[in-house]
């Protein structure tokens, strides 16, 4: 085996890329097996930063960085922040729940008054589906999506990824049951295509009345049966469940909730001898996930947390190193 | 390919290094290697082992990853981004004396590199450098402290460093760039 | 006014004269003759080509002009000059305006701007309760007789069935359809797409069919009830055609239309190279590829009775927003016809006298206006086609004020070479001579 193979695999023996392929990172949507397998590699040299006594590399020196959140979110956007810093980016946070969106701006118009300090990259969340593909058409910032509407978070699915490979030494071959409220979730959306894509076996649990319609065509094993899916499962993935729910008629109270689908140390029973437990934050202690299973010890929840930090990196650096803004114009 | 260096002269430069090391250091107090990835990680890990060979102690050994302190690293579109690797150095490099490993020392850009990341880990005593081979060209004024062979080339050249932990065998060649 | 004399085209006229190398001879505003080799007799003569059709003038029962209250997105000038270039003589708009058309002020607003435009003729449809709240009946006696030639509250459906039954009973009084916009409001919820695979993969709720069909079959049961007149407004979903099918074949009074864009694309389009592009959203959605084959097989075997477009002009800052808060609707005036000839005439699901019934002889009879004929004494209204034209759309270049198409850059054989309104020329195509 030569030096280039032995270096560039991941362990399902599938080559890495050499580099992304696209100047944004809109979803897991478009990235394939190699690139995915690039950015995992890069987070493992990333988290090594994380235990350095000076936690900083100059790589992104010079580098402006936009955090836009249009949606309330400390864990990412923190993580986000980290990231940048780490890297020795500029960063600019702008939370706008208060700025002039609420005056009635656009979201165009708001990012193109941004585009006047010239970023590098723009990180978004957004409550809309979408608009960071919308973004990508109008601004010449590199766009790295943090989460949109109920599409996707594709820096979760690579997070929960590398900390699956941590664990697991592999992707291919898995069995991976995501339980809760799939309908809502772009924290699905993104696990499903990326652990389908790295050969896993995903099973989607959740009450009929939050199944989105054309769930198989997504790639997962749809169930209403908590048993079914956590059967021998290696890794359970746990969605939160939002109150408001109740409302659209989805399912009668947080109890009936649990009862039915809340995943409990008896419950786990049936998974594999070394399952490991996930969950993308905040938790419902108590509705979807029992204090037991969440701070037992097969949860890796808090790994989840340190790794996002890593994978964020791994994606700032492999985009930024594409360097393809100088020479041309939004596409 | 005109081979300059086979396997059996890169062994003997290496153990003649070994010996300049003990001899220029008096001895291996507090000195530590570390190999700049990737050929310098190999060298590193033989100069320990010779130098266990003739002294006696075990001389602490890490690895050195430079790409994110590179200063073209931003600079390039062309052709694939280099894959960063971890950096392994597990122990303390506050007062120590650091032997920087690398294969070959060119422009002087990776030694300035690996200074940097050196310095963000902690602070050493002095820093040397040995390379395998020493090309000229220099573009920063770095120097080398052991060197096993110095190989005037022309800048159309290139100088490849095979080792039989990385690719099945020990050699070095001088390639002529089309 | 001297007379004009169409000389040399195809006549296709399913009501009227036939299909045949006719002439049609047009004297004040109306049809004087049609028949083969006609004298010239000082008439001004118009010639057209051997292989273009001249047709009873085509009629789009389903357009909005914005006008009054969103000028910036059309008015009835641009809007009927949309019209005339897409080869309409005459279109009926929709009330939902600002204010909406709930009274008669409104409508002879509407009339008396469409006759300073001096293009397609305007019928207006009036809103069926005030303000289309759902709440109270409009006058609809009225709006009749201001020149309502149907009611709606189109944007909505008709909100509860006791509203509906009495206003299929009142209109039908007034021997004047009621012309829903199927859709069960808590079905829908904030849905902006249908309710498939490419909504779940895209993160956007979806509409399912059932929400149309549900109410579809609400309004035959009480038009069967009533006995009145009511037509189904831009019909997407099969399950709808399947009910109206079942009504027509009890003998319930129902007609229906299809737009262009429900024959044409499905909700696969979703997932082009422009993800989120709001050029594909409107009310109802895109559905599945067995719902678009379902309309077209309604729209060849007869239980579709009219194409309709549904124009619907936005500004492009409105649409240039996120996929769920841009407005519904796209334009559609100046590509229907080409998109009939593309896909349903030259792919051999219809012929020409199909394609006049269902644009011309058919939505004249369901707003019970003249017109879908050639026949002596019937206005000169006259669309000629030139159905081998081809035709590339560009949004850049409409009539209309509004771009909102998800056609640029199609390529399209088949469109219009000119349009005759009241016996004078409104529209010639450039690129077709």
């Amino acid at each position: 085996m030569t030096a280039r193979t032995m270096e560039r695999t991941d362990h399902t023996g599938a080559p890495a890329a050499s580099r992304l392929r696209s100047r944004h990172l809109l979803g897991i949507a478009g990235l394939e097996a190699d690139e995915i397998t690039l950015i995992l590699d890069t987070a493992e040299a990333m988290k090594e930063i994380g235990t350095r006594p000076i936690k900083k590399v100059p790589t992104l020196r010079g580098r402006t960085v936009v955090n836009l959140f249009f949606e309330p979110s400390t864990r990412t956007r923190t993580s986000f922040e980290i990231a940048e810093k780490r890297l020795s980016a500029d960063t600019l946070s702008i939370a706008t729940a208060t700025s002039s969106v609420t005056k009635g701006e656009t979201l165009v118009d708001t990012v193109r008054n941004l585009e006047a300090m010239a970023p590098d990259m723009i990180v978004t969340r957004h409550p809309s589906s979408g608009a960071p593909h919308l973004l990508s058409r109008v601004c010449r910032s590199a766009i790295i999506n943090a989460g949109d509407g109920t599409h996707e978070h594709p820096t979760q699915a690579l997070l929960d990824a590398f900390t699956i490979r941590q664990h697991k030494g592999r992707l291919a071959g898995l069995k991976v049951a995501i339980v809760g409220d799939l309908l809502h979730s772009r924290v699905l959306r993104s696990n499903a295509l990326l652990l389908t894509t790295m050969g896993a076996e995903v099973w989607g649990c959740g009450p009929a009345t939050l199944m989105p319609a054309g769930i198989d065509r997504l790639g997962l094993h749809p169930t209403t049966s908590v048993d079914e899916a956590v059967e021998g499962a290696d890794v359970v993935m746990l969605l939160r469940i939002q109150h408001e729910r109740m409302h659209g008629h989805f399912f009668p109270s947080v109890r009936e909730y649990f009862a039915l689908f809340g995943m409990t140390s008896e419950r786990l029973r049936r998974a594999s001898g070394n399952v490991i437990i996930m969950h993308p934050g905040p938790m419902n202690r108590g509705v979807e996930i029992d204090s037991d299973v969440a701070d037992g010890p097969y949860s890796v929840i808090l790994e989840q947390v340190s790794n996002g930090v890593a994978v964020r990196m791994a994606v700032l650096y492999l985009l930024a190193g594409r360097d393809e803004m100088a020479e041309e114009g939004p596409p | 390919m005109p081979q300059v260096m086979d396997a059996d002269r890169m062994s003997r430069a290496l153990t003649r290094i070994a010996h300049e090391i003990l001899e220029r250091n008096r001895g291996l107090d507090d000195i530590a290697l570390v190999g700049i990835r990737t050929r310098g990680v190999p060298l590193a890990r033989r100069l320990a082992r010779t130098l266990q060979e003739i002294n006696g102690d075990d001389v602490p050994t890490g690895a050195l990853d430079i790409t994110l302190y590179r200063d073209d690293l931003m600079r390039h579109a062309v052709g694939p981004q280099p894959l960063v690797r971890r950096t392994e150095i597990p122990f303390s490099i506050d007062d120590c004396k650091i032997l920087l490993v690398d294969d070959v020392l060119y422009t002087g850009r990776t030694i300035r590199a690996a200074l940097d990341a050196l310095i963000d880990f902690g602070r050493p005593r002095a820093i040397q450098l040995i390379v395998l081979v020493d090309r000229g060209h220099r573009e920063l004024p770095i120097k080398a402290d052991y060197v096993g062979k110095n190989l005037p080339t022309s800048l159309r050249q290139s100088v490849q460093v095979r080792l039989l932990e990385v690719d099945g065998t020990d050699e070095v060649v001088i390639e002529e760039e089309p | 006014m001297t007379a004009l004399l169409l000389k040399g085209g195809r006549v296709v006229d399913p009501a009227g004269a036939g299909d045949g190398a006719f002439d049609v001879l047009i004297a004040d505003g109306a049809i004087a003759r049609v028949g083969r080799d006609l004298p010239v007799d000082g008439a001004e003569v118009l010639e057209i080509a051997r292989d273009w059709i001249v047709a009873p003038g085509f009629i789009d029962i389903h357009v909005h002009l914005r006008e009054p209250g969103q000028e910036y997105k059309e008015t009835v000038a641009s809007g009927t000059a949309s019209a005339v270039a897409g080869g309409f003589t005459a279109v009926a708009c929709m009330p939902n305006t600002e204010p909406v058309n709930d009274h008669a002020g409104i409508t002879q607003f509407i009339l008396k701007k469409a006759a300073e435009a001096r293009r397609a003729r305007v019928y207006p449809i009036g809103a069926v309760s005030i303000g289309s709240q759902g709440e109270r009946l409009a006058e609809l006696g009225e709006q009749k007789t201001a020149g309502c030639v149907a009611f709606s509250d189109d944007g909505r459906p008709v909100a509860t069935a006791l509203l509906m039954r009495r206003a299929l009973e009142y209109a039908g009084m007034l021997r004047v359809p009621v012309i829903d916009h199927c859709e069960d409001p808590s079905l829908k919820g904030d849905g902006v797409a249908h309710e498939g695979y490419h909504a779940s993969a895209l993160g956007l709720p979806g509409i399912p069919s059932v929400a149309e069909s549900l109410m579809v079959e609400r309004d035959i049961s009480l038009a069967e009830l009533t006995s009145a007149h009511v037509h189904i407004a831009h019909m997407s979903a099969r399950q709808s055609l399947r009910a109206v099918r079942a009504g027509k074949d009890r003998g319930v009074r129902v007609t229906c239309e299809v737009a262009p864009h429900h024959f044409t694309l499905t909700d696969d389009a979703l997932d082009g190279p422009v993800k989120y592009d709001t050029n594909l959203k409107m009310n109802p959605p895109l559905r599945e590829a067995a719902d678009r084959d379902a309309m077209i097989e309604g729209i060849g075997d007869g239980s579709v009775d009219a194409i309709a477009t549904d124009h619907a002009p936005h500004h492009a800052d409105e649409k240039m927003l996120e996929f769920d808060r841009a407005p519904f609707g796209i334009v559609g005036l100046e590509t229907a016809v080409p998109l009939v000839f593309d896909r349903l005439v030259h792919t051999g699901r219809i012929t020409l006298a199909r394609m006049v019934e269902l644009l011309s002889v058919n939505p004249a009879r369901i707003i019970g206006v003249p017109g879908g004929s050639l026949a002596e004494g019937q206005p000169a209204d006259l669309t000629i086609l030139a159905p081998d034209l081809p035709v590339t759309v560009r949004a850049a270049a409409l009539a209309s004020k509004s771009r909102n198409t998800p056609f640029d850059a199609w390529q399209l054989r088949g469109g219009v070479a000119a349009t005759v309104v009241g016996g004078r020329i409104v529209y010639q195509n450039p690129d077709a001579r």
